[in-house]
């Protein structure tokens, strides 16, 4: 009964989730089209062929797995932090807070929308990749299992920076400051090979490393890491993000006074 | 069975404002209940830890004897607030808006169907239920807000001042429609106000609050018969040693020099002054107290300063 009417609540909260990411896809699935694909044209075409192979791969098909991942991880991150925001500044977030629904769904509520538009744009850019290099992927398996972890993590990542955001700027910061020079330093557009030792080394502390190389090999199958080590790590930041982001809900921070 | 329960309720919020102070607070199933006060008393803040809004600081709080944290399910599937802003997502569309909220109590999009059309019919809003949220009129914002409290049939409704802003005409069928579903559906009702004839023609039990406590907690009838009643507090110009019995004027006897009495609105106040004569008082001034609600409000709350802050009027020559 409970589980069952928490369901009926989880479908509400996913849909509406989702509808509100695909009404407003001017500014949700258009702009990652757009940059990637100019990240394809200028990276790719233009500058890739005087790159050279990167780890035995053309410069294009090196750079399709992480920039595929870039814009997975920055939509499912922003996905989440703008809604639950919005919710919060528009206060329909008391709708939910005032009914029964438990903080679990809740939280899986809006990962889930943050997974699927993380996903989505994921599966357009991949389209996108296409039209300027043919895929074979290494393993299904792995390429997708990847995604989707990396997708929840930074959904979660998100709903986090929801939580403490006090207003739009906040919403805007992380994603600039850490998110950004972390997926660009992860390894997107250089294998880590090329680095300094100590750079090499300093790369290995970057999280988002991991998930780009972890996907790259699903599709490539060659990574600068050992992919167990990056899916343990995936499942860790995982649990530590969901646990705390309960936390924060159970505790009402950020929402209750 | 009591719809609502508060015991020794309390709020202090960051930084040291202290809303609610002991708020104890029982509220009959069934009934129409008033929470009235002036701006910031703590209305707000009362209803908002009782809808898990905001947390209390400490005391107790039930919804038919489900304690609001402990055994939330029970008690939030018992309870439909509107509060007092409005808190709609302003992209949705009307039946959206109510569909979802009844969704989120587990209730299945094809079964809420049936009652979110009946409140927004009652509610005159069914011809507005594509419309987009935002781009309704107050009114009916307020209305919406209603059905939307009411789409999951709680047993207790509590409303937020929710006539703030609406039009008199409005305002009264939104009042019949308060009364329909509290009569025939058998929903308690606790609405919080600033219109005192809201309160009065509605409500069938008034608490009062201010700065956080309850002042004064009775029937609407109760209350009322004190409205057609003048208080005046009258100084002597020699003491007493004793009430002075005064036919048909009640009168206490407040210190040696200075007497309170209630007068009725049919009752003279040259009859008052002729009587205490004979009785061998003499009045040397006399201060009013307050009529009507609103002034029972000045009443109420002048109480609990001391008796000297009200005007003085003098009565010599009266
Ligand atoms: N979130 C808050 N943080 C700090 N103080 C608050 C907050 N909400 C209300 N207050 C204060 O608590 C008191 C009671 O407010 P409120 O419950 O809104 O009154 P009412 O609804 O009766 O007008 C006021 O002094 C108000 O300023
Ligand atoms: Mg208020």
């Amino acid at each position: 009964m409970y589980w069952e009417r928490s369901l009926v609540a989880l479908a509400t909260i996913a849909r509406k989730e989702t509808t509100r990411y695909l009404r407003i896809w001017m500014q949700t699935l258009l702009p990652p089209a757009i940059t990637m694909a100019l990240y394809f044209v200028i990276f790719g075409n233009l500058i890739g062929p005087r790159i050279g192979p990167m780890d035995g791969y053309s410069y294009i098909d090196f750079i399709v797995p992480g920039i595929i991942m870039m814009a997975v991880i920055t939509n499912s991150y922003s996905n989440v932090v703008s809604s639950f925001f919005g919710a919060k500044f528009q206060r329909h977030v008391e709708e939910l807070m005032v009914s029964p629904t438990p903080n679990a769904i809740i939280l899986l509520g809006y990962v889930s929308g943050g997974v699927g538009r993380g996903l989505l744009t994921g599966f357009i850019v991949t389209i996108v990749s296409l039209m300027f290099t043919s895929l074979q992927i290494h393993s299904l398996f792995i390429t997708c299992s990847v995604v989707l972890l990396t997708s929840i993590l930074f959904s979660l990542g998100g709903f986090i920076n929801g939580v403490f955001a006090r207003k739009f700027d906040d919403v805007a910061i992380v994603p600039t400051f850490i998110l950004t020079p972390l997926t660009y330093l992860g390894g997107v557009f250089y294998s880590i090979s090329l680095l300094p030792d100590f750079w090499q080394v300093a790369s290995l502390a970057n999280p988002v490393l991991y998930m780009v190389n972890a996907f790259r090999y699903g599709i490539l199958g060659a990574a600068d890491i050992n992919i167990w080590v990056a899916y343990a790590l995936i499942l860790l930041f995982i649990a530590i993000l969901g646990s705390f982001s309960l936390h924060l809900l159970n505790r009402g921070v950020g929402l209750r006074s | 069975m009591h719809a609502l329960s508060l015991r020794k309720l309390s709020k202090t919020f960051k930084g040291g404002v202290v809303a609610l102070r002991d708020i104890d607070l029982d509220v009959e199933e069934g009934d129409f209940f008033g929470l009235l006060g002036p701006n910031g008393a703590g209305k707000s803040t009362l209803i908002g830890i009782v809808c898990t809004l905001i947390t209390r600081s400490s005391g107790e709080a039930e919804v038919f004897g489900y304690d609001i944290e402990k055994q939330a399910w029970q008690a939030k599937c018992l309870l439909g607030v509107v509060p007092q802003e409005f808190n709609f997502n302003g992209f949705e569309t009307v039946e959206q808006i109510v569909l979802n909220q009844a969704c989120y109590y587990g209730i299945r999009r094809r079964e809420a169907k049936w009652s979110c059309e009946r409140y927004l019919r009652e509610l005159g809003l069914w011809e507005k239920r594509r419309a987009v949220s935002r781009t309704l009129s107050g009114g009916m914002k307020r209305r919406l807000m209603i059905a939307r409290a009411l789409v999951h049939k709680p047993r207790l409704l509590i409303l937020d001042e929710p006539t703030a802003g609406v039009d008199i005409e409005l305002r009264r069928s939104m009042w019949r429609f308060l009364e329909r579903i509290n009569r025939e559906d058998g929903v308690t009702i606790i609405l919080t106000t600033h219109y005192l004839e809201e309160a009065e023609s509605l409500c069938r039990n008034i608490a009062i609050i201010d700065e956080g406590r309850i002042i004064e907690n009775t029937s609407t009838e109760a209350l009322l018969t004190r409205l057609n009643t003048h208080a005046f507090i009258l100084d002597l110009a020699s003491p007493i040693a004793r009430t002075p019995d005064i036919p048909d004027f009640p009168i206490k006897r407040l210190s040696d020099s200075r007497i309170e009495a209630e007068i009725r609105r049919d009752q003279s106040l040259t009859d008052l002054f002729a009587k205490l004569a004979e009785a061998g008082v003499r009045v040397s001034s006399m201060k009013n107290k307050a009529n009507r609600l609103e002034e029972l409000f000045i009443r109420l709350l002048d109480n609990k300063l001391d008796d000297e802050g009200r005007q003085t009027v003098s009565a010599r020559g009266a």
